[in-house]
């Protein structure tokens, strides 16, 4: 799977908001056909990181790259063509207030295909059952809908342009442990139905164990020590398990003692 | 514990940043402003989203509109009266009331309610949009944000406030003749004689004209506060606030240079 060439790659990436840096020098490759898990601390730059890998955000310094093609290089219009490969599942789930699911899940082949309407209920309604959810959500509107089953919508949104990467904003936060649960088998059976790159980002180590190929951790830039690279690891959940790096085993492990040392220390 | 990227604060930095923000956000302004005119002038939306924005910017902002014009209207046959009664010059009523309200009051409130109805609605709702991340969503599926969520409005507003003004005009000078004629006892012919012999179709279509400008200000005021909205209910509470705060500050200033131009306009037409 790594012998391959990378699918999306950050290189020496920057992102800086207002005068704040949350990211600084950052060098990540996604491989096709791979699950990368992004783990950290809340505003560790996670999110933001995946927003730079699917082209929502452009980088403050340094470059993105889709299969080997430089992001800044491209016309508006190749973006454009080009992001329709990535799909999204927003932390939020993102779902359209305004439109009913069926709209919401619709929405990216109206707006960039030609297909007839029968051939895009025909995709809808695939998309709703593979997700789990009953055929009747369709004409509901998501304000009626419980945090699993908009997440659910929103992998199916997601999926119904055929996407060859996956990117899941923490997928499980916010749900109960038998829906967080309902959507780790999503990602599963989502990977094993197609031929697709996934990247996740969590803080659910359930969902690390149960999904990842690979993981890296990133740390809050201003807690790194002089000269220390963001991402401060970088492998499997089962290395991550067992880290000599006190970070990386407290985070994984949910242990508060080194952090609440630092806080003491600060 | 001192790591690499330890901020101290620095006075220079800080008045640096005091002077470089509102610059920045008003070069992002016209930036965001130009986008938005070509996206309408080369990529007008499908009906099926610019219907819903007009009926929410045009029909649902009658009631409040025709309220508006109508009060106006009397307000100035009221506070008009009393002076020119002192001059003997009551007959004139309908020319005072008229003429202002075509010219300036009935353009500049209506705006007005519809930048506290209108804008501020858009800015909350496209604020809670980005917020909620629906905004990443959109450009993720391929729709881009400014042609679908801002042409709508900007047309709705561009090509609905002159018509809302010419009600809130028309209200607001049936309402001002009704009071002046019935209440105040002014002769109805001479109102009339009067508003005809001083009111042209300049002022009319000089207020006309007018409110464009102040639909364009509201939408792309609206539009990209609610687009920059920060996080929380808070952020969105100030989007909302900020847009009447500034679209107000721009359809006076509007006011006032379209005021200007048309004063030599007027000398020009007429050099005495």
């Amino acid at each position: 799977m790594y012998d391959a060439e990378p699918i999306l790659e950050l290189r020496q990436v920057d992102r800086t908001f207002g005068t704040q840096d949350v990211l600084r020098g950052i060098n990540l490759d996604v491989y096709p056909g791979e699950t990368l898990v992004v783990i950290g601390e809340s505003g560790c730059g996670k999110s933001v990181t995946t927003k730079l890998l699917a082209g929502m955000i452009a980088p403050s310094a340094g470059d993105v790259y889709w299969q080997g093609r430089d992001v800044q290089q491209l016309s508006a219009n190749e973006k454009r063509r080009q992001r329709l490969r990535i799909g999204y599942l927003f932390q939020s789930a993102a779902l359209f207030d305004s439109l009913n699911v069926y709209e919401n899940v619709a929405f990216g082949l109206k707006q960039n295909t030609r297909m007839k309407a029968a051939e895009i209920e025909e995709i809808v309604l695939e998309r709703i059952k593979d997700v789990g959810l009953p055929l009747n959500v369709a004409e509901k509107k998501p304000a009626e809908l419980s945090g699993g089953m908009r997440k659910r919508v929103g992998l199916a949104r997601a999926l119904a342009m055929d996407p060859e990467i996956i990117i899941y904003d923490e997928p499980t936060t916010g749900l109960d442990p038998v829906m967080s649960d309902v959507i780790n088998e999503l990602i599963l059976s989502v990977q094993r139905r197609r031929p697709v790159t996934s990247i996740v980002v969590t803080h659910d180590m359930h969902t690390v164990r149960k999904v990842a190929d690979r993981i890296v951790m990133l740390y809050p830039l201003p807690r790194l020590q002089p000269g220390e690279d963001q991402i401060i690891f970088e492998g499997t959940a089962d290395e991550a398990f067992e880290a000599d790096d006190p970070r990386v085993y407290s985070f994984v492990h949910g242990d508060a003692s080194q952090r609440l040392q630092e806080l003491h220390a600060a | 514990m001192s790591t690499a990227y330890e901020h101290r604060w620095n006075p220079f930095e800080w008045l640096g940043e005091k002077i470089v923000a509102p610059i920045a956000v008003i070069g992002d302004f016209t930036l965001f402003s130009l986008m938005a005119i070509r996206w309408t002038l080369f990529g007008i939306p499908r009906g099926s989203v610019l219907w819903p924005n007009l009926y929410q910017i045009g029909v649902l902002s009658l009631p409040v509109v025709l309220v508006t014009g109508g009060f106006i209207g009397m307000v100035l046959a009221v506070q008009s009266f009393d002076q020119l009664r002192v001059m003997h010059l009551e007959s004139r009523l309908g020319s005072v009331v008229n003429m202002t309200l075509v010219k300036e009051l009935g353009p500049v409130l209506a705006a007005t309610m519809l930048a506290g109805r209108v804008g501020s609605a858009i800015a909350a709702e496209l604020g809670t949009m980005r917020v909620t991340e629906q905004i990443d969503a959109l450009e993720a599926l391929g729709a881009d944000p400014i042609q679908y969520l801002v042409v709508p409005r900007f047309l709705g507003c561009v090509l609905l406030i002159p018509l809302l003004t010419i009600l809130a005009d028309t209200t607001g000078m049936l309402c001002g003749w009704i009071f002046s004629v019935t209440v105040l006892d002014i002769n109805s012919y001479y109102y009339w004689f009067h508003t005809f012999e001083y009111v042209t179709l300049l002022d009319l279509y000089s207020g006309i004209v007018k409110s464009l400008g102040f639909g364009a200000a509201i939408a792309l005021v609206a539009c990209h506060r609610g687009f920059h909205a920060r996080a929380g209910a808070e952020g969105v509470g100030n989007a909302a606030t900020q847009t009447f705060v500034f679209s107000f500050v721009l359809i006076l200033f509007l006011d006032f240079l379209a005021g200007v131009i048309l004063s030599q306009v007027y000398l020009w037409m007429d050099p005495v």
